[in-house]
């Protein structure tokens, strides 16, 4: 009786450092992704340190690094966010609704969710490509000449051409197909989250599957939504390969549309009309271009340039993170 | 209008109509993700396989046997050979550095955030991980290129231990490529991690069991599968990386295992080529189509294999 | 037996005694309003519903009592096609609201849930405002014009008493509302509708003595214009306020008489067994 017990003291202190010593591993393996995180931002703003400043940000690219700027970047990713925003708000949560609310276990529904999950999973390379052959040269069955057709707006006109060729409209697109199926699943979260009783009431007072949509569940569910497509957009703007494939131009010195700045919409409002079908740069693409010159100088200006895009996304973030925080206070259930 | 049953009844109208107007758009809206799957696979197998177009397909020219066993790609060069191995080894190679970096370090820190941490670690360290997922590649690139390259490469492997470091080289390719997929090991992990029922934790620990007992001979084979399938998941994200690698790795298409010299991924060769003037239609710009096609196959089966595990694993707890 | 029927009239504070002693009015005077024939329901496989043939008459209270599970909610929930939502659900037999089949292809289900509301066992108002809850019914019914909307929702308010303790706040959330007031916000959100009918799953269980007794005198109120159908627990509750009751068990309709009479002398022995409490 009394040995099994000596044996069992004397390896429990034994025990007891080995656990503590793996206790103190994990711990490490934790804060080593926070502490490359610190490091990267300390070294990224150190390179940047001196080179970003107010001509940064209003230059165009240039061969001398002192002159290089990223207006037409800015200014390109902005319009990719406008638009990539557009497309996939409608279509994800259409998609979303359609797979909880209509068609909730079906054979169709179980296809399209593992889809869902396997489409997140491929490369975004592999949506460049698509969006290349599909947005971009349109299969090649416009020829090599590209066709514009105009439409009237009233105080300009649309001029589409087509195939789209390497234009915002065609990026957007592409980085749309990029993002649906993470903002489709972030809209069914949402709308899973709405409790049912907020149907099963509007269906008994005699409103139809849409009205009860429209006016309840959407209603309900649009702060997840929106922070879900928010976050689903930050992806799609720090996204470099699928642009780089689709052919956005490493060297621009013009904006879409000549809109560069807010007075400009007013000015140019026929700017507004051409600045889908323009060619463009985006943030990324410069960044990416900028590291890859041999003259060392360009990193300080690549570096600047991740500044800029990291406080793109942290506004972006921020605002999701906001909008998470204020609704989540506003309503319980 | 009380008492007139007749209202009961249904009447042609506008709001049906609309009502199934809507249906159907909203069904479209989901059918598009369908469409998407099916447009990937058409494209690249329409470029890769069977040409529908005027110009012929990639392996209408090149052959199977060909592309998998001869070990040379150099579609640039006056005597093309078109072997995918050497990309195929650059690809595994930095998925492999990567993979070594990030699994252990991340399902340490999933132990770690799931048993260990007090609720406040974990809200300051899990957004701070979100954070670090959410970095733009290229920003992990310029940081292999300008820092771990120069700084942590070349003084320890190079001054240290004498390795010849070149500028471009898939260790830092892959040492970032690692640091990227860490928090999404570490995030898979943990929710695989807390899926053991406490009543298996309890079980052990009234035997007398200590924290690390607990955690490594009973929570972490009871989330075995959950674990690999998040493993799965990294590694096809590393496989697919394109920019980090593209930047850091450089562009030499090498059949080698040498971590300190360049060599080129499936995904930097797309870009590659992407960038370049290649013309539309010639060999060289199809074998891009028959590269994607490659990476396609290769991400969706660790994709699907993920998710074969994952599925198991429900079995056993739900 | 005849000892519990004393007591009774003492609990609803506001009503006239001989109201509730009396027996209901003759039930051959009101028309019958539903009539179900041989009502059989399945989830799946599951029957939960077994050949059940009942009247209801109009502007009268009608309580299904019975044992937890014995199919009375679902039986509620056939007369405004709630049921349809559920999927996997089917059903066979005739329901009919002033001798129209609902069921009949050619019925419009919305239409149907215009005029028969239903009030929910937990009360689960929008996350809106007090007023836009109660709007909503004619809102979606195509009614635009503010005043309109305005005059129903003050109308439907206090026809459900609740006028007076919310008049002067009705933009504020519904949620804000207390859980009787909320349920009673339910009951004037499916008045807004103008409904003939009003089906009530176990109104009160959520709720404490006081806001019971509210909804109570409330439903008394209302059966002057309404057809009510209520499925409570509380089989005192279902003596207090019904002129009709009819006892489920096991998914069959065991029997429905006038309510004095089921709770003096039923003529099933499972009947006595559970409202003197030997089961359920």
């Amino acid at each position: 009786m009394n040995k099994p017990k000596s044996v069992f003291e004397s390896r429990l202190a034994a025990r007891h450092r080995q656990g503590r010593l793996f206790g103190a591993v994990c711990m490490a393996s934790t804060w080593f992704g926070i502490g490359v995180l610190v490091v990267l931002l300390a070294g990224v703003t150190w390179q940047a340190a001196g080179w970003l400043n107010w001509s940064f940000l209003t230059n165009f690219d240039s061969r001398h690094p002192e002159q290089a700027g990223i207006l037409a970047g800015l200014w390109g990713s902005l319009w990719l966010i406008l638009f990539t925003t557009l497309f996939s708000v409608p279509v994800g949560v259409g998609a979303a609704l359609y797979l909880e609310e209509y068609e909730s276990n079906g054979w169709l529904q179980r296809l399209i969710q593992v889809n869902l999950s396997n489409l997140a999973g491929v490369p975004s390379i592999v949506y460049g490509i698509l969006g290349l052959t599909v947005f971009v040269r349109m299969f090649g069955v416009f020829g090599s000449q590209p066709k514009v057709v105009a439409l009237s707006l009233g105080f300009t006109d649309l001029e589409i051409p087509l195939p789209f060729g390497r234009t915002v409209i065609a990026a957007a697109l592409t980085l749309t197909l990029l993002i649906l199926p993470v903002v489709i699943v972030a809209a069914q979260e949402a709308l899973r989250a709405v409790p049912s009783s907020i149907r099963t009431a509007s269906y008994a007072l005699g409103a139809t599957k849409w009205q009860t949509i429209r006016h309840q569940v959407l209603p309900a569910a649009a702060p997840g939504i929106l922070t879900g497509v928010i976050l689903a957009v930050s992806r799609a703007i720090g996204e470099t390969a699928p642009l780089v494939m689709i052919g956005a131009l490493t060297y621009v010195a013009f904006t879409p549309g000549d809109i560069s700045s807010p007075t400009d919409i007013i000015t140019n409002p026929a700017g507004l009309a051409e600045a889908p079908f323009d060619t463009f740069t985006a943030l990324p693409i410069q960044i990416f271009n900028w590291v890859s010159r041999p003259k060392t100088e360009y990193q300080h200006v690549a570096a600047a340039g991740i500044l800029v895009l990291l406080t793109v996304l942290l506004v972006l973030n921020g605002v999701a993170i906001a909008l998470r925080h204020r609704y989540q206070k506003r309503i319980r259930w | 209008m009380k008492g007139d049953s007749h209202l009961l009844l249904r009447r042609f109208s506008l709001s049906r109509a609309k009502e199934q107007a809507i249906q159907f758009s909203l069904f479209l809206c989901a059918l598009l993700s369908v469409v998407t799957t099916l447009g990937i696979i058409i494209v690249l197998v329409n470029e890769a396989v069977v040409a529908v177009g005027p110009n012929a397909a990639f392996f209408q020219e090149v052959s199977l046997k060909e592309f998998f066993t001869d070990t040379r790609w150099t579609p640039q060069f006056a005597d093309k050979h078109f072997g995918v191995l050497p990309l195929l080894a650059g690809t595994f190679l930095i998925a492999g550095i990567a993979a070594l970096i990030a699994l252990p370090i991340g399902l340490a820190s999933a132990i770690y955030l799931c048993e260990y941490a007090a609720p406040r670690t974990r809200d300051f360290v899990k957004p701070s991980l979100e954070i670090l997922a959410g970095v733009p590649t290229v920003v992990y690139g310029y940081f292999a290129l300008v820092f771990v390259t120069p700084y942590l490469l070349k003084p320890i492997f190079q001054d240290l231990l004498g390795f010849d470091v070149g500028v471009f080289n898939a260790a830092s390719a892959g040492i970032v490529v690692g640091v990227m997929i860490l928090p999404m090991v570490s995030s898979l992990s943990e929710d695989a991690l807390r899926a053991v029922p406490r009543g298996l934790r309890e079980a052990g620990y009234a035997l007398g069991s200590t924290k690390f007992d607990v955690s490594v001979k009973i929570v972490l084979p009871a989330a075995a599968s959950g674990i690999m399938a998040s493993f799965l998941l990294a590694i096809s994200r590393a496989v697919g990386e394109t920019m980090a690698v593209s930047i850091a790795a450089g562009m030499t298409p090498a059949l080698t295992m040498n971590p300190f010299r360049s060599v080129q991924t499936m995904t930097s060769y797309i870009v590659n080529v992407s960038l370049g003037d290649t013309p539309a239609g010639s060999v060289q710009y199809q074998s891009l189509y028959a590269i994607a096609l490659t990476l396609f196959c290769i991400t969706l089966a660790m994709n699907i294999l993920s998710q074969v595990v994952l599925s198991r694993y429900r079995e056993v707890y739900e | 037996m005849m000892s519990r029927l004393k007591v009774m009239p003492d609990n609803p504070p506001r009503r006239p005694q001989a109201e509730a002693l009396k027996p209901p009015p003759e039930t051959t005077a009101a028309p019958a309003k539903i009539e179900t024939r041989d009502l059989s329901f399945f989830y799946g496989e599951n029957q939960v519903l077994f050949d059940v043939s009942m009247t209801i008459r109009e502007r009268a209270v009608t309580a299904l009592i019975g044992p937890s599970g014995c199919g009375k909610s679902t039986f509620l929930r056939t007369i405004n096609r709630m049921n349809d939502i559920i999927e996997g659900t089917r059903l066979t037999g005739h329901v009919s609201l002033e001798g129209i089949d609902i069921y009949a292809k050619q019925v419009d289900v919305v239409a149907l849930r215009n005029r028969v509301g239903m009030v929910f066992q937990k009360s689960n108002p929008f996350p809106k405002s007090i007023f836009e809850n109660v709007a909503y019914g004619p809102k979606i019914a195509g009614e635009r014009k503010k005043k309109v909307l305005a005059e129903i929702v003050q109308r439907s308010l206090k026809r459900a008493a609740l006028w007076e303790e919310v008049k002067d706040r009705l933009n504020d959330s519904a949620l804000a509302l207390s859980g009787g007031q909320q349920q009673r916000l339910c009951i004037a959100r499916a008045l807004a509708t103008d409904p003939d009918v009003l089906l009530m799953d176990e109104p009160a269980s959520a709720l404490d003595p006081a806001s019971t007794a509210k909804i109570e005198d409330l439903i008394f109120e209302l059966k002057e214009n309404y057809t009510i159908v209520i499925v409570t627990h509380n089989m005192q509750q279902a003596s207090r306020i019904s002129d009709q009751t009819a006892f489920f068990y096991e998914g069959r309709l065991i029997e429905m008489e006038p309510t004095t009479a089921l709770f003096t002398k039923p003529r099933e022995q499972r009947t006595e067994d559970y409202i003197t409490g030997r089961f359920g």
